[in-house]
């Protein structure tokens, strides 16, 4: 009578970029994005895009509190009391925050001062709880750390394309680099007017709106069953 | 001609747009098919088309009154009968392209999502197309009414569904998205009277193209035009709203043919009659001079007369029930009074009023509907208790 002892089969390791790994990043990007389909992080998509340089700045605060603290989350994952496990992220996501900021002000004042309170705000970011909770809580770190970068990358080119349509109608300049030509406006002769709306919060919602309009009608599984 | 335009024909993609102007302003020809029906012979065609024949008066006089604040400016034709076809020539001068881009701008993106979703044309914006230009400042610039038409119909119509689905006064949206973004166009007292001279011109001395409105906003209510000029309608504003006369034309044509709600027209009427009342009552002691405008005079002034025969009674976005129709008209009536009187940063207050009360439509009917039940549903309990 033979034993067949049965020896665990050592599971291949995981390719780092496997078709599952990239997925994490490639499907925030577009199919699951937080803005547009998740509609997370809208406050801050209203409230910085008014220029692109600040929501550039935005950005990647954002990318670099998600991305390190869903390493570190993800670390820490078994060692977390599941009772508490909101209040560990918490403490987890300010002290990113305020490195953030603390490194905005060291680096980048002039614009520091313009993101002003949104930096700290960032902690109130639904993205960023979302992500924590969802998927650092549940995996290991370096599919999070991909989830963190994907997720960050998809709220990073909803905000700059805002910013970009905001910033060019609404100043007439991209980046901070004048592109309608001062000679147009009608201060100096000529007929254009700068867009005030596209100041205001309100068309920002609107942009995001048609952003969203052309994403459903190029992706149709994304419109919900009536 | 017809056949390259069906299916299958050369011009297929084109068909919607062959169709639409193929019965243009005419019954379309398919009939009722299943079952017994009654169906009045009025479609959406000849609704448009009666709406904007209610238009015309307030066209015309527009036309001829951005004349007259023209001539006047420049100190000549001071008389309101003096050379009429000058001012008239003027006014349509500068009016007509104004139409023209509204009306190319908004029918072709119209066409462009009805070729893309294939489905007819709806003559919605026929309306939209000809409020659009009377609500503008004569002197706003062409591209700027082309924005503004692009921005109602894709934003303020097409995501919505298009025609019959919009949630805001078409036209209204167009006014208040360019009152926003170019507000210096849109509102002061350099917008309202084009004061272009020629050489051997000038303008007179102590000229002011204020409104009357914006006149009282900024403290000068004793400086309004009179009674008697704002309900004819000779005093600055946008081009088609300023007179009563115009207006009240165009409401008997509508109430008379019943496309317009006669219950919304009165109860803007008492909501407006009734917030100048209050303010006449609370003015003296607040030593508010334009409070004490006496109700009849506050009514005539500016565009109420414009926006409540005209985008209050538009049928998509006010309240569908009866009592709620009241109660829709009412607040219009309040609230435009109220933004007009107390907030100085918006003079006119008619076109937020409408808009705020399109929002809220859709909840009177609801509770409107829901009373209706829970009366009935009282009322059989108590047949069979």
């Amino acid at each position: 009578m033979s034993t067949e002892v049965l020896t665990p089969e050592a599971k291949p390791a995981e390719p780092l970029f496997s078709k599952k790994n990239r997925a994490l990043i490639t499907d925030p990007l577009n199919d699951n994005n937080p803005i547009t389909v998740q509609v997370l992080g809208i406050c801050s998509a209203l409230a910085i895009t008014v220029k692109m340089s600040n929501a550039l700045v935005m950005s990647i605060s954002v990318l670099a509190v998600v991305v390190v603290g869903n390493v570190i989350i993800s670390s820490l994952r078994n060692v977390i009391p599941s009772r508490i496990r909101i209040i560990a992220q918490l403490v987890i996501a300010a002290g990113l925050v305020t490195l953030v900021d603390i490194m905005l002000k060291a680096y980048v004042y002039d614009v520091a001062k313009q993101v002003g309170v949104y930096v700290g705000l960032i902690i109130t970011n639904c993205i960023l709880m979302g992500r924590y909770e969802a998927f650092a809580m549940g995996n290991k770190p370096w599919p999070s750390a991909l989830d963190g970068l994907g997720n960050s990358l998809g709220y990073a080119w909803i905000l700059l394309v805002v910013a970009f349509f905001r910033e060019i109608f609404g100043s007439g300049a991209v980046m901070g680099m004048r592109v309608i030509p001062e000679s147009w406006y009608s201060v100096n002769g000529g007929f254009y007017f700068n867009n005030n709306m596209m100041i205001l919060p309100p068309m920002a919602l609107v942009i995001v709106g048609i952003i969203i309009w052309i994403q459903r009608a190029r992706n149709t599984k994304l419109i919900e069953a009536a | 001609m017809k056949p390259a335009f069906s299916k299958g024909g050369k011009l297929e993609k084109l068909h919607w747009v062959f169709d639409g102007l193929e019965t243009f302003l005419f019954t379309p020809g398919h009939a009722t098919e299943k079952g017994a029906h009654i169906r009045d012979g009025i479609d959406l065609k000849r609704t448009m088309s009666i709406v904007i024949t209610a238009m015309i008066p307030c066209l015309l006089f527009g036309m001829w009154n951005v004349g007259h604040q023209h001539f006047v400016a420049l100190g000549e034709f001071i008389g309101h009968g003096e050379g009429f076809w000058d001012k008239f020539l003027f006014g349509a001068i500068k009016v007509l392209p104004i139409v023209v881009v509204s009306y190319g701008v908004g029918l072709g993106i119209e066409f462009l999502f009805c070729t893309i979703k294939g489905h007819p044309i709806q003559e919605g914006y026929l309306v939209s197309g000809m409020l659009i230009p009377l609500v503008m400042p004569v002197d706003t610039p062409l591209w700027m009414v082309g924005i503004g038409a692009a921005f109602a119909v894709v934003i303020g119509k097409e995501v919505f569904g298009g025609t019959g689905m919009n949630i805001l006064n078409v036209a209204l949206t167009a006014r208040a998205f360019l009152f926003f973004a170019y507000p210096t166009m849109m509102s002061g007292d350099k917008v309202w009277v084009n004061t272009s001279v020629e050489p051997g011109q000038q303008v007179v001395d102590g000229f002011s193209g204020a409104t009357s409105l914006g006149l009282a906003a900024t403290g000068h209510a004793d400086k309004v035009t009179s009674l008697l000029d704002s309900f004819w309608g000779f005093e600055a504003g946008s081009i088609g709203e300023t007179s009563v006369v115009a207006c009240l034309i165009g409401a008997a044509i509508l109430i008379i043919t019943g496309i317009g709600s006669w219950r919304i027209m009165l109860a803007v009427v008492l909501g407006g009659a009734t917030m100048s009342g209050i303010f006449n009552l609370v003015g003296p002691g607040l030593g508010n001079a334009y409070m004490q405008i006496p109700v009849l005079h506050q009514l005539m002034l500016g565009s109420f007369f414009f926006g409540l025969v005209f985008m209050a009674t538009d049928p998509v976005t006010a309240s569908q029930t009866n009592t709620g129709k009241w109660i829709y008209g009412f607040l219009i009536g309040l609230l435009a009074i109220l933004i007009r009187v107390v907030n100085p940063a918006y003079p006119e207050g008619m076109m937020l009023a409408i808009l705020f009360m399109n929002v809220m439509a859709p909840l009177i009917d609801h509770y409107v509907v829901q009373a209706n039940i829970k009366r009935r549903s009282k009322r059989m309990n108590l047949q069979t208790a």
